[in-house]
């Protein structure tokens, strides 16, 4: 252990002169009430530590005490449910310590290690095994069973396994002896640094979409299990909304949001609502699968910026374990914040907007620890996806942070002000937004969805292009004088607009669409529009067309209950007697 | 202990330098006594093992070099609070300020760091109880609720002043007593927008219920920096000990914002977007994200801070910073000012993010939030039908469109419109909704469930036309 003094105290940021011996990103603790901090630049004697609680109060001659670990996290059962602050400190346990404000030198390990939970061994003695090996399993949750597994980096022989029953995870349940004759004890947990990413085995292209529920998401813009996508907006256009609802309905196995630098209420919501609200394919509680990470903005700076690494460890985790695993970040711009911030203290040569000038690569580190993988350690395949919510300055897409992470991530959802001020949510554009994975899922979507699913989709976005000209000229000289089947187009667009894209996150039903439905409902606007064509063709007129009752039936698909979706292809009926009426009709006078 | 200092090396702005300092600590409290017996204040901003740097909060002028005493404290900045702050009228560091408040210093019960703690994300309770300000287009439309940080976005000229107070007025959560008070805190205003406050407050018997602190224009500008922290702290204290529900104005938020660059210019600090430093954001959280409610205790803190956009931009950091951290934001505009309309709140770019779980069956009303949707969807339809209107002529527009600009001309007459001392209650605004939605035809309730449409606007009552 190294002893240093306090040097200097700016903020955030304290520097601790004696410390020649320490290593970079070394935990520190700082002055008598055990500040957390960890080392971000070493010059000589001294350090420079970012602290992650308020350094107020602390003064010059202080002791600095260096542990020579890196920050680290805690791995093992009782990670799923849990809320943790930025350096997994387990937020309900600081409440119990400290009361409704959150006090510093608190020092609460991230895992409950009195618990004692059912482990049933999965391995023999005798066995040679190594990082990611299955040793047992633990059923965590209704939803979760939590592997136990050789951590990455140890292997050897296994000479003595427990037998099946109730332990806490500081028990020993393994012991090996590794290739240099040692005998290594394994508990049910281990400690990973959280700025290291996790081994894995191999890396695959992802090949299944991340179903969502999300109209928008899964039709226009999917996003594939394992892939990376990111939401930039201004305030109020539903960054956060949309998190939301991924952390919701997304059919990922295990959940991590990740509240970096952003409100509190918004981590109350998800406390509150999650453990109410059903896993629509298992039934039981969302919060079956979810572990939470809230560094509010009002919470120290510095543990903002560990907040992320400490949830995507903890999503690697069960990643290896060969879970889906889906990382909500919320916002990513506050963490990038926190490192301008730091370096600004530092006094770093800034780089675009004050930020230093390894923010691309940071992100670019970030985002590439998600991917759909072979795991370590035996024939399982898991896959991590991250979503990143970008809070631009001024919504203004030039932003550094927008633009380092729209050079890395493959999904793009492009939320607009102007639809959010229309209430027109989610506020993803239909024109800007893309995934690069469309190719990729095609394969899926065809064997799900048939093989019309694609084109389908191909033509509603062409239709909505088409639309976004049209009205260029309708506006210059009215809509009347466009052709009828121009018309047509506009009455078209807008249904798709509407009635699929705009999807109420707040309405019982219309939050989740099953992709089913999804794909029954896009056919009914798609089925209408060809009918209507024929009418046109017919010499209907679209003023009639555009009048017929069917219109209200379709505007309230999107609330027809998942049970009921016969009652979307009964309006194909209607749709059909409505139009031939008008066509007889026409042929009739 | 206290350690005094004759060593200031540096006086720069609001900033001073003392050399050869020992056993000081981080964010310590500060006094400098001049020869003239002038004691003035300050903070710790940096510390090293020579020298502190000292942030002065009324101002360096007449300080000097070699005559300023300086005094370490040893402690932070706190106020002292007590349930008699209550009808009295402070200074931006908690003294009685005259001439609006002559009476002694308050007798504390305690003394608070004014920095306050984070509440623990753990420990909040959902905000969602429902707070009528009798305004249509905040209770109907960005509805407001207990605990929220709902910032009201002005610009110069525009009436904020005259919707704060009436909010501060009319405010109550339905079917409950009084069991509100207001803490108000004016941060470089004109003695004109304070004394409209507080007039205000007296002639509505409000004044008994609230806790003032001023710092005026003419006061030195870096008080302002705790201005809002001293006001927050009472609010804290009659919150969460006192068990009372308090409704804080802050104003305005443009003024502290700029105390807060001439600090960060006086130390070189590396400017962000417009000269502001680069952790506005991080601090502006330190202040906002002290509204809220917790868990098993009675009293709430909601907050109304008010601020002026530069050049009416809402891109401007401090507009742009604070919609990022508040749950929502009210947006008065310069049209509907012109218009005569009153408040000329911009509904389509307002928003209250808590309205959700603060509306509805047994909060409103069970209509209020399909009623929500479609008068934001048939105003946002007659906005653009007006602007066609504009280029191709009102007659060149459907029948349709007209109906829905129609729509739009009423919308603003009526419903967002009201007088200065006209109070709503939250069925006549719910009422004049359906009213209004009735100019349009009942086959465009796109957004409104059949069942609840047919109760609120049978069939039969639709006008053929
Ligand atoms: N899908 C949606 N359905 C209904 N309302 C939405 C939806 N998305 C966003 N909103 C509305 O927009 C508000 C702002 O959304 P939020 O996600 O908090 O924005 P951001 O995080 O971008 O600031 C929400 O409070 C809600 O009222
Ligand atoms: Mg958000």
């Amino acid at each position: 252990m190294i002893r240093g003094t306090i040097d200097k105290i700016a903020g955030p940021l304290v520097v601790a002169d004696g410390m020649k011996d320490a290593r970079m990103y070394d935990l520190v603790y700082v002055s008598d009430y055990k500040l957390i901090g960890e080392i971000i630049e070493l010059k000589g004697s001294k350090a420079s530590i970012q602290v992650y609680e308020e350094t107020g109060g602390l003064k010059p001659g202080d002791p600095v005490i260096a542990t020579g670990e890196p920050l680290s996290v805690e791995l093992g059962p009782g990670l799923v449910t849990a809320i943790y602050d930025g350096i997994q400190r387990p937020l309900d346990e600081i409440r119990k310590e400290a009361g409704d404000w959150i006090t510093r030198g608190i020092s609460i390990r991230g895992l409950d290690h009195k618990k004692e939970w059912d482990f049933k061994p999965a391995a023999a003695v005798g066995l040679e095994v190594s990082g990611g090996e299955v040793l047992g399993e633990v059923p965590e949750t209704k939803l979760i069973t939590h592997k136990i597994m050789v951590p990455p980096e140890v292997s050897g022989e296994i000479t003595w396994m427990i037998e099946a029953g109730k332990y806490n995870i500081d028990t020993v349940i393994a012991k090996l002896k590794t290739p240099d004759g040692l005998t290594v004890e394994l508990p049910m947990y281990h400690n990973w640094p959280v700025r290291k990413p996790r081994p894995i085995a191999e890396k695959m292209a992802p090949v299944e979409p991340l179903i969502t529920g999300q109209r928008v998401i899964d039709a226009f813009f999917p996003l594939g299990k394992g892939g990376t996508a990111c939401v930039p907006g201004p305030f109020g256009s539903g960054k956060t909304v949309i998190q939301h609802q991924l952390a919701k309905w997304a059919d990922a196995e295990m959940v991590v949001y990740v509240g970096c630098g952003e409100r509190g209420n918004e981590m109350t919501d998800v406390l509150q609502e999650f453990p109410e609200l059903e896993d629509p394919k298992s039934g039981e509680p969302l919060i079956f699968r979810t572990v939470l990470v809230a560094n509010t903005s009002n919470m120290p700076v510095a543990a903002r910026e560990a907040s992320v690494y400490t949830g995507i460890t903890i999503g690697e985790y069960f990643r290896d374990m060969g879970y889906s695993v889906a990382l909500m970040a919320d916002s990513t711009s506050r963490w990038a914040e926190a490192m301008r911030e730091m370096s600004g203290r530092l006094e770093e040569m800034p780089g675009e907007e004050g930020y230093p000038a390894y923010l691309g690569t940071r992100i670019a580190e970030f985002y590439e620890r998600a991917g759909n993988v072979k795991c370590i350690g035996g024939d399982r395949n898991g896959a991590l996806t991250v979503v990143g919510a970008v809070s631009p300055a001024g919504g203004d897409l030039s932003d550094p942070v927008v633009q380092a992470t729209l050079r890395v991530v493959k999904v793009f959802w492009s939320l607009q002000a102007k639809l959010a001020y229309a209430r027109h949510f989610p506020a993803i554009g239909w024109l800007d937004s893309y995934s690069l994975y469309t190719d990729n899922l095609k394969d899926y979507y065809n064997e799900v969805l048939g093989g019309d699913w694609v084109p389908m989709i191909k033509e509603a976005i062409s239709l909505l292009q088409q639309e976004a000209n049209l009205l260029e000229i309708a506006r210059l000289v009215g809509a009347e004088s466009l052709s009828p089947e121009d018309q047509l187009i506009l009455f078209t667009a807008r249904s798709l607009r509407e009635d699929f894209l705009h999807q109420n996150a707040f309405h019982e039903v219309d939050t989740y669409t099953s992709i089913v439905k999804q794909k029954l409902m896009m056919e009914v606007i798609m089925h209408t529009n060809a009918e209507m064509k024929k009418a046109i063709r017919n010499g209907v007129s679209p003023g009639d067309l555009f009048d017929l009752p069917l219109k209200e039936e379709i505007a309230r698909m999107s609330y027809i209950p998942e049970k009921d979706l016969d009652a979307i292809e009964e309006i194909n009926k209607h749709v059909n007697s409505q139009i031939n009426d008008l066509i007889e009709k026409e042929q009739t006078a | 202990m206290i350690r005094e200092y004759t060593t200031t090396v540096e006086i720069s702005g609001p900033l001073m330098l003392v050399d050869r300092v020992e056993g000081v600590a981080y964010e310590e409290l500060v006094e400098i006594e001049l020869p003239s017996g002038e004691i003035r204040h300050g903070k710790v901003l940096e510390i090293d093992s020579r020298m502190a740097l000292v942030q002065l909060f009324e101002g360096s002028s007449g300080t000097g070099i070699t005559e300023s005493r300086v005094r370490f404290l040893g402690k932070q900045v706190e106020l002292g609070v007590s349930e008699e702050m209550l009808g009295r009228v402070f200074d931006g560091q908690g003294r009685p300020r005259a001439p609006f408040d002559t009476a002694p210093p308050i007798v504390p019960e305690k003394m608070k760091n004014i920095n306050g703690a984070p509440i623990n994300p753990y420990a909040r309770d959902y905000p969602a109880e429902f707070i009528q300000t009798g305004f249509s287009s905040i209770d109907g439309i960005n509805t407001l609720v207990r605990g929220q940080k709902l910032p009201v976005f002005s610009g110069s000229g525009l009436p904020h002043s005259a919707v704060a107070a009436q909010i501060a007025r009319q405010a109550r959560v339905v079917g409950e007593g009084e069991s509100f008070a207001v803490v108000f805190a004016a941060m470089g205003i004109t003695f004109e927008e304070a004394d409209y406050f507080i007039r205000d407050f007296r002639k509505t018997g409000a004044m008994d219920r609230a806790v003032v602190f001023m710092n005026l224009a003419s006061d030195p500008a870096i008080e302002r920096i705790s201005t809002p922290r001293m006001a927050l702290t009472a609010a804290e204290y009659l919150a969460y000990e006192k068990d009372m529900h308090i409704l804080v104005i802050l104003t305005d938020m443009t003024n502290y914002c700029d105390a807060l660059r001439e600090i960060s210019a006086a130390r070189k600090e590396v400017p962000g977007r417009r000269g502001y430093p680069g952790y506005l954001y991080t601090d502006l959280s330190s202040i906002y994200e002290r509204a809220g409610r917790i868990k098993g205790r009675k009293g709430s803190i909601t907050q109304i801070p008010i601020l002026t956009m530069p050049e009416d931009d809402k891109t401007h950091p401090i507009p742009d910073l604070t919609g990022y951290i508040t749950e929502g934001q009210l947006i008065l505009n310069r049209e509907l000012h012109k218009k005569g309309i009153y408040p000329p709140m911009d509904v389509m770019e307002s928003l209250s993010r808590l309205k959700d779980k603060g509306i509805g069956k047994g909060k409103t009303r069970d209509d209020h939030a399909d009623l929500f949707n479609q008068l934001m969807a048939a105003y946002s339809a007659g906005k653009d039908a007006r602007e066609l209107a504009v280029i191709l002529g009102a007659a060149a527009l459907s029948p349709l469109d007209q109906k829905y600009l129609k729509f739009a001309e009423e919308y603003e007459k009526r419903y967002i419109s009201q007088g200065e001392h006209e109070n709503r209650n939250i069925e006549e605004t719910l009422d004049l909704g359906w009213e209004l939605l009735k100019l349009l035809p009942r086959n465009e309730m796109k957004r409104i469930d059949p069942g609840r449409l047919d109760r609120y606007w049978p069939v039969s009552e639709e006008e053929s036309d």
